[in-house]
């Protein structure tokens, strides 16, 4: 007796709505071992992750606070991943989105310059990190190179880069030689939605890239050729779409809105450019964008479902000196039982009789 | 002379651990897989390398942990792509965000721990010749098996029955399972292997290049590797010159620093990350007349029965 694959005649619909559900219950029977393993009450840190976090005010901000980068990085993931393009660097693009965000900042600090500073700013990232993600996009379309690696190799570059300018030529004078710059000007910050919360304005752009994003998915003749060009290259080259194009145009959007979430980060809840701004961002929001099945809403959802566990995760280090790095393992964890659950909307299980002697016609 | 010597036996050292890992990959990559999850097979391996190590005392035990490590991972990887027929690529992305995180949480406790780093073959005489002498004979373990596992390789893949199916089985599976093949019981071997060898590599970082284990020490080197499996053209013997050539440029950048040369250190840095862009575009350009990866390298293959 054998368990094996099948390819199920149609795409199970009812699969496709359940699938995130089962991953996530999966994951949190997992984690309940994991925690036991621990040597930690399951319970207690399963409260601490998942309730705790949304039972005050503060935390619920910090959980939208969180999902902003996360929805708003993953939503131009989700453009790539369904042409087919796979842009793996965006926390590259993230990073040097901030850094060219912060040079505004950097320059200005100290001067009377008005309230161009911040559009500026958020211009200036969307286009660097716009500009960053094209470099493996080019070397893609123009030489063939793999776009997984460079865009990967081009992480390292950024978070170095970064390093370099915070430690050398923008370091703060008075920061005691701590590698950061001065804290921003306030026309260089992100302003806050609530006087004394924690919730700013980069959540509200958040949404209408959200918004935007399912537009143009279901609207728009665009957003049907990235869909089509990952679905079916075949049919979309009869349907004269151009592949490279896309590949070209879903890598700046994501770049763009990655580079965006970058200076948001810096001008809003962290306020100064430092080595460390991202917890791993454009990686989770990889998870981020599989977990929302790519789709804009889905995002959404998933965006503050993984902000809650980083909020979690803090709360359970905190109270039951739980180890961050548990967050990373139940982040692993949900990509893969996702990933496997999506496997089912596409094939079934059956079970097969090898063995069974197959009877013979005698004729 | 010393300084040259020196420079030799750190460019060895700093290619060895991309060496094993990309032989690992150049095998599971011709049988038709492509599993990005390298980087966190490796990481996982220079954790559970380490810890194994620090608790028996043996460098041999340490890499053992090293080498199941890595196996058990890219089980959990041979289950999902090959079993579930999940897309290769996001299932190796998870598995490297999976192990990231699982080797911090099994390295917390060792962070600060020392162990005795392996040690280098010394042969009276041999080893004390000028120049060539540590070079070739005073290497640590790791060093001499990395060669010979390349040249095993080499020979499986070219001079048996076995690498010429599993040879097959990457460029074509459908023909492979017609001829009566078992595609991916082959494959799940392949990328067994393949971790094995990702986690011996992690191990090697701990129990030879450092003697100490921090979190995310591989820096990156599990995607390094993957660019040498491009870089190699999928051949073996192209793999010794890249993994050695990439070694050279660490460890040169490293030099450079030391000597003061008025280029931030970050630029330096960047270097082996910078070059693997580059070679990966040169390489990619001048292979015009067709590509020379396996040819159902990446795709899913489902049996019909």
């Amino acid at each position: 007796m054998q368990l094996v694959l099948e390819k199920r005649v149609e795409r199970s619909n009812t699969i496709a709505l359940v699938s995130p559900l089962i991953a996530i219950g999966l994951t949190i029977v997992t984690m309940i071992i994991l925690f036991a393993i621990l040597g930690k009450n399951p319970l207690l840190a399963l409260h601490a992750y998942f309730i705790a976090p949304l039972t005050d005010g503060y935390s619920l901000q910090e959980i939208a606070v969180k999902a902003t980068p996360l929805v708003m990085i993953a939503i131009g993931l989700s453009l790539c991943y369904l042409a087919n393009a796979w842009n793996i660097g965006a926390e590259g693009q993230f990073l040097i989105g901030a850094v060219a965000g912060s040079w505004i900042a950097v320059k200005t600090q100290g001067t009377d310059a008005g309230a161009w500073v911040l559009p500026v700013m958020l211009v200036l990232a969307a286009a660097a990190g716009a500009l960053y993600a094209l470099i493996p996009a080019i070397c893609k379309v123009k030489f063939g190179a793999s776009e997984i690696l460079t865009s990967l190799m081009l992480v390292y570059v950024a978070d170095l880069f970064l390093d370099y300018l915070v430690r050398g030529p923008w370091r703060d004078p008075h920061g005691f030689n701590f590698p950061t710059t001065a804290e921003f000007d306030p026309v260089a910050t992100v302003p806050l939605l609530i006087e004394g919360g924690r919730l700013h304005l980069g959540s509200i752009i958040a949404l209408l890239v959200v918004a935007a994003a399912a537009i143009l998915l279901g609207r728009t003749i665009k957003g049907f050729e990235i869909r089509v060009v990952g679905a079916a290259p075949r049919a979309a080259r009869f349907g004269g779409f151009n592949a490279n194009q896309l590949i070209i145009l879903t890598f700046a959007v994501s770049g763009a809105l990655a580079g965006l979430a970058g200076i948001i980060e810096v001008a809003g809840p962290v306020g100064h450019l430092q080595p460390g701004i991202s917890p791993g961002y454009g990686f989770t929001a990889i998870i981020v964008a599989f977990l929302g099945r790519l789709n804009p809403l889905g995002i959404l959802i998933a965006g503050l479902f993984l902000a809650l566990t980083f909020i979690g995760g803090e709360q359970a280090q905190i109270a039951m000196k739980i180890p961050l790095d548990v967050t990373k393992v139940f982040q692993g964890i949900l990509l893969f039982y996702v990933l496997a659950c999506d496997s089912l909307i596409l094939y079934r299980f059956k079970l097969v009789f090898p063995n069974r002697q197959v009877t013979r016609g005698t004729g | 002379m010393e300084l040259v010597e020196a420079i030799i036996l750190a460019v060895l050292a700093a290619s060895t651990p991309l060496l094993i890992a990309a032989t690992g990959e150049l095998v599971t990559e011709r049988s038709g897989v492509l599993n990005l999850g390298v980087e966190g097979m490796m990481i996982v391996g220079a954790a559970c390398g380490f810890a194994g190590a620090w608790l028996t005392g043996s460098i041999f035990i340490g890499a053992l942990f090293g080498i199941v490590a890595g196996t058990l991972m890219s089980l959990v990887f041979a289950l999902m792509a090959l079993g579930l027929a999940v897309n290769q690529v996001a299932t190796g992305l998870a598995l490297t965000i999976l192990g990231v995180g699982l080797s911090g949480l099994i390295g917390a406790g060792f962070v600060g721990e020392r162990i005795t780093p392996a040690m280098h073959l010394y042969i009276p005489s041999l080893t004390d010749m000028p120049l060539i002498g540590r070079v070739l004979f005073g290497e640590d373990a790791f060093v001499y098996f990395s060669i010979a596992l390349v040249i095993g390789v080499w020979w499986f893949l070219y001079r048996t029955r076995a690498g010429l199916i599993l040879r097959a089985c990457g460029d074509n599976h459908v023909s492979a399972h017609a001829l009566g093949y078992p595609v991916l019981r082959i494959r799940t071997f392949a990328v067994m292997f393949g971790g094995a060898c990702a986690g011996l590599a992690g191990a090697y970082l701990p129990l030879a290049y450092t003697p100490f284990f921090i979190p995310g020490m591989t820096a990156g080197r599990g995607w390094i590797a993957l660019a040498l499996v491009v870089f190699s053209s999928w051949r073996p013997g192209r793999l010794v010159v890249g993994a050695y050539l990439f070694g050279a440029v660490t460890i040169l950048q490293l030099h450079a620093q030391g000597w003061g040369v008025g280029i931030p250190s970050q630029f330096m840095s960047a270097l082996p990350y910078l070059a693997t862009v580059i070679v990966l575009v040169l390489l990619s350009r001048a292979r015009t007349g067709g590509s020379t990866a396996p040819a159902a390298l990446g795709t899913v293959f489902v049996p019909d029965r």
